[in-house]
């Protein structure tokens, strides 16, 4: 027993060191790094910018040889818990201003975030219509097979909204966690509908069909973009956000529909 | 017998205890220990709980029905390619349970090939309970295959072999001597196909979406509100964490450390 007391001493006193550790290094990559134009600039984007954000990772790297854009692609809200408790990132984009709150509030952030992008919500159903989905009332009809994102992500946030500015109440078959589950489950054709936004349907190509409706401009969502607090990579990081709002940006965020403010 | 322990390994083996202690305590340092009681009683929690014991006992049960068959003809069957079979039969406890999920739901979804035969009788899988139920029964058969097949293995066939010379017919001898053997080692594995179950998150999330009352068993709950509520997501946590220790105490540990 006196035995193992001890090694569960020293043990908590190896992982300590170990903390100690890790945390001086990556102080030192900090300072070190910020002169040249290289490393690896680590982006947390919301997951309907899929699309148009990994056409930019593409852009930027050729425009700046030496650095290694990752993109990590995940609903807004999970990647608030991820920067809230620490995660190592240089970027945030977030799908809606109720996220990027968070992190602000949080003090995370590394300068007011800079709105990018506008995006709304699009019905998005499989391409053969099996339920013949015309308006956003269709949805509420029994028997319909309808997905959206749940009600912390953003896009299932929109969808809420547009439900209390409309009075149509949907009952889901299922609250997806990212707005990509939702296209998936359109895709596979287990959905008959599901509400997305208009750039996931015009990302998706002919997988699925889109059926725009008027009351989507009740939920329209800001997109914003900020540098991170203790950015590894702050210098390219401002260097990034300033690729995503110039031209380059414009160009391939309005290519798959979003608005540009 | 313990001196004989090399102190050498008592380092490791307190990181490696540490290493499955301290989360759980970070767990319950993290909890809002007022508001706990409160949110583990909450409607949605309870729900969760009640699904996910409900879903979890059904796919155990279901896991007993056919993985055992399944582990005695693997142990005692004589076919050719048997051992191939045993691996296929292995692949979820090493696939992602996601790579599951999307496997099940391209299968057993409205435009699979098994949707599509469930669909002529008016059947659709994927968004219900059975969806959960059958997301859980893949992952956690295999656990209960093994450790039938591996008991089995290490009783030997000479019981049987005896009891086939006395005259007693194949279904005679499963039914008396079989399944007897079988018998200590059924607990340990029923109890690892459980909680297997209980703790079903990939392949549930994939297939059968997340919805509460439906197919939002307590990991579900967990993820979601760990978005957005932290202090009730770590308070589930905490439910799951309790339920497992029960798990474990009712199993009694001897027939997990005996056996398997």
């Amino acid at each position: 027993m006196r035995k193992l007391v001890v090694a569960i001493g020293s043990a908590a006193l190896l992982l300590t060191a170990c903390g100690g550790g890790s945390t001086s290094s990556s102080g030192t990559s900090t300072t070190s790094s910020a002169p040249p134009e290289s490393g690896t600039l680590t982006v947390l984007a919301a997951a309907s910018l899929t699309t148009s954000f990994t056409k930019l990772k593409d852009e930027f790297q050729a425009a700046h040889p030496g650095v290694t854009v990752k993109i990590t692609f995940d609903g807004s809200s999970t990647l608030v818990q991820q920067i809230t408790n620490g995660a190592a990132a240089d970027v945030f984009a977030s799908a809606d201003t109720a996220n990027m709150d968070k992190v602000t509030k949080a003090g995370l952030n590394d300068g007011t975030p800079q709105l990018f992008a506008r995006n709304k919500l699009e019905i998005a159903v499989p391409p053969n219509n099996p339920k013949n989905i015309a308006t956003f009332a269709d949805l509420a009809k029994p028997g319909t097979v309808v997905v959206v994102c749940a009600d912390a992500v953003p896009c299932g946030a929109a969808a809420l909204k547009v439900e209390q500015a409309t009075g149509v109440t949907i009952t889901p078959a299922s609250k997806e966690t990212a707005v990509t589950g939702v296209l998936s489950k359109v895709e596979s054709g287990d959905a008959d509908a599901g509400l997305v936004y208009l750039t996931d349907v015009n990302s998706a190509g002919s997988k699925v069909k889109g059926i725009p409706f008027a009351e989507a401009d009740k939920a329209i969502n800001d997109y914003p973009i900020t540098v991170l607090k203790n950015a590894p990579q702050s210098a390219i990081a401002k260097q990034f956000v300033d690729f995503v709002r110039g031209d380059a940006g414009k160009k391939a965020l309005g290519a798959v529909g979003f608005q540009i403010p | 017998m313990r001196r004989s322990v090399p102190v050498l390994l008592w380092i490791p083996a307190a990181i490696a205890l540490a290493l499955v202690v301290l989360p759980v305590i970070g767990l319950v340092a993290r909890s809002d220990l007022g508001r706990l009681p409160a949110l583990v009683i909450s409607p949605a929690a309870l729900e969760a709980l009640w699904l996910s014991v409900r879903t979890g006992a059904t796919a155990t049960l279901l896991s007993l029905l056919l993985g055992g068959p399944l582990a005695v003809v693997l142990a005692r069957g004589r076919l050719p390619g048997l051992r191939l079979l045993r691996a296929v039969v292995l692949l979820p406890l090493v696939l992602p349970p996601v790579v599951g999920g999307l496997a099940l739901l391209y299968l057993l979804g409205r435009n699979g090939f098994g949707g599509q035969v469930l669909a002529l009788f008016g059947l659709r899988l994927p968004f219900t309970t059975a969806a959960v139920i059958i997301a859980q029964t893949f992952v956690a058969m295999p656990f209960l295959v093994i450790g039938l097949e591996g008991a089995l293995r290490t009783a030997g066939e000479r019981y049987e072999a005896v009891a086939a010379t006395l005259g007693a017919a194949p279904w005679t001898v499963f039914r008396r001597v079989t399944v007897p053997l079988l018998l200590p080692a059924l607990g340990s594995s029923l109890v690892l196909a459980f909680a297997r179950s209980l703790g079903e998150f990939g392949a549930t999330i994939t297939f059968a979406g997340n919805l509460e009352g439906t197919t939002q068993t307590l990991p579900l709950l967990v993820y979601v509100q760990s978005e957005s509520d932290v202090d009730a997501a770590v308070a589930v946590s905490l439910l799951l964490v309790v339920l497992a220790i029960v798990v474990i105490a009712v199993a009694r540990p001897r027939s997990i450390e005996g056996r398997l």
